[in-house]
């Protein structure tokens, strides 16, 4: 790589550690029983039994685990959308794991993001408007809708006041949350930021609005096979629920109060296409600079990476572009890659995506075996890749990659080493 | 025949405890709704709308700022001239 190819982005600032996390998703209330399920192959995907899901080309979803209110007091969740909810739930589990650090609330930042924020919340609010009139809105509607609700709800709950923050890249969206606390540790304006995505779409618009994008999978009578990274069947993307939290600190103040690291944000990663609104670059340029960015940003080289957790969502477009992606910037290092693709278990998070995808990388190279991809039968001729399928494979020792990418054009690459 | 005090001030109880989550025993007279009752200003619009549906009343805007406790509201819904 001459000098006039090189990334610009390098790394600096303060080494970065993960010291908790947190998830619900659609196959575990929590991080352990996800990452069980994650091992098993458990699919977290099913059929919608909504009345209003009877007419929509897609009736097939990825639903929550367990439902917030087994987890939240009434009255706390009356107020909240279900995203914030979910956001609430993951960030305190993280927060606990990390031993709820006494750090001075002006030196605690948050992080959070959503690709759609309370959506459900804004058309049921239309709902009442329409039915009931303007009196019967909710004073809550607006907090519960915005974009930021999420990552202020968390900020209320831990009394946050370094900064709180909400990248909205689609669902590249969580990846982007933990990139902007990297930075906000790495140049000294936090020493913690609890860093999340969270996402709960599943409404009859939104499954509308994406299937009208020939974006999702139909495969209706088999939800169980219809999340099928890499397939030569694969027919689009199963819409998940469900968000993840990661408690960052700088490497000196974790080490400092004797806490448990469990790994490194090493390095990120950045580009964007310039290409489409939606549809991926099919060369997968804007993946390929974002990847060459993000080993840059860590000061790794292709063969020091061990194991990337894909992006790929199942769509027929988008697989094979991050595969062709990672070929050309591994080259014949990608043969010693272990690729997994885990939406085919949780189906697509959205803007929860990149958090929980980047909490089960820290998991598989920390424990050392990556979870399989499930309904790969039959693999596309154009993905050159070593991909886990059916049962979990053992990982060598060594940092990771996990790759989010959202509709926009948004590439985010995370580089995770462990503890 | 109109409500009496007691009365309304079984069904704002019920209306706290809904939207605060306060026991309905503790919604009394002198209670303040913002310092001991976990009513924020936003709750308080909640609480309001309720009340109107509850009682039959309506409530200006300008008139909720004068209703600090919950005798401040069950005064004025009393006034109002609630009938059962």
């Amino acid at each position: 790589m001459d000098a006039a190819t090189e990334p610009v982005q390098s790394r600096q600032g303060r080494q970065v550690v993960v010291t908790g996390l947190g998830a619900t998703t659609p196959i575990g209330g929590d991080v352990a029983s996800t990452w069980q399920g994650l091992l098993a192959g458990r699919s977290g995907v099913g059929v919608l039994t909504e009345e209003w899901a009877a007419d929509l080309p897609v009736r097939i979803a990825a639903r929550i685990e367990v439902e917030p209110l087994e987890v939240l007091e009434r009255v706390e969740a009356r107020t909240l959308d279900r995203s914030q909810q979910f956001a609430i739930i993951a960030a305190r589990e993280a927060w606990a794991q990390a031993g709820r650090p006494e750090v001075d609330k002006e030196r605690l930042g948050v992080v959070f993001a959503s690709g759609i924020g309370g959506v459900t919340t804004l058309l049921n609010s239309y709902d009442t408007l329409r039915e009931k009139g303007a009196r019967r809105v909710s004073p809550h509607t607006v907090p519960m809708l915005m974009p930021n609700g999420p990552a202020a709800a968390v900020g209320l709950d831990l009394q946050a006041r370094a900064g709180v923050h909400t990248p909205v890249s689609a669902c590249a969206s969580g990846a982007e949350a933990i990139a902007v606390g990297l930075e906000m540790i790495r140049g000294g304006r936090a020493d913690v930021v609890v860093c999340g995505g969270t996402e709960a779409a599943i409404h009859p618009l939104p499954l509308a609005a994406f299937a009208a994008m020939r974006a999702m999978s139909t495969r209706n009578d088999e939800p169980l096979r219809a999340s099928r990274p890499y397939d030569k069947a694969r027919d689009g993307f199963i819409m998940g629920e469900g968000a993840g939290a990661v408690v960052l600190e700088a490497a000196e103040y974790a080490q400092a109060r004797g806490a448990t690291i469990l790994g490194e944000i090493a390095g990120v990663g950045i580009s964007s296409d310039g290409y489409h609104i939606a549809a991926p670059d099919p060369e997968g340029r804007g993946v390929v600079r974002a990847l060459q960015a993000a080993l840059s940003n860590a000061g790794l080289a292709p063969s020091d990476i061990t194991h990337i957790n894909a992006h790929a969502t199942s769509t027929p477009a988008g697989d094979v572009a991050e595969a062709k992606a990672i070929r050309e910037v591994f080259g014949a290092a990608a043969d010693g890659v272990v690729v997994t693709a885990p939406k085919s278990t949780f189906g697509h998070l959205l803007g929860a995506a990149g958090v929980v995808e980047a909490i089960a990388t820290l998991l598989s190279i920390n424990e050392h075996i990556v979870p399989p991809t499930l309904n790969l039968d039959d693999k596309d001729d154009d993905v050159d890749l070593d991909v886990v399928t059916v049962d979990p494979r053992p990982l060598r020792p060594g940092p990771a990659l996990s790759n989010a990418f959202g509709f926009g054009g948004h590439n985010v690459v995370l580089v995770i080493k462990p503890a | 025949m109109a409500l009496s005090q007691q009365e309304i001030l079984a069904g704002l109880a019920e209306i706290v405890n809904e939207v605060a989550g306060i026991p309905a025993s503790d919604v009394q007279m002198d209670k303040s709704f913002t310092d001991d009752l976990d009513v924020d200003s936003l709750s308080m619009v909640e609480v309001v709308v309720a009340a109107e549906e509850k009682f039959g009343v309506r409530i200006p805007d300008d008139d909720v700022k004068n209703l600090k406790t919950v005798g401040d509201a069950v005064t004025y819904i009393e006034k109002a001239g609630v009938t059962a």
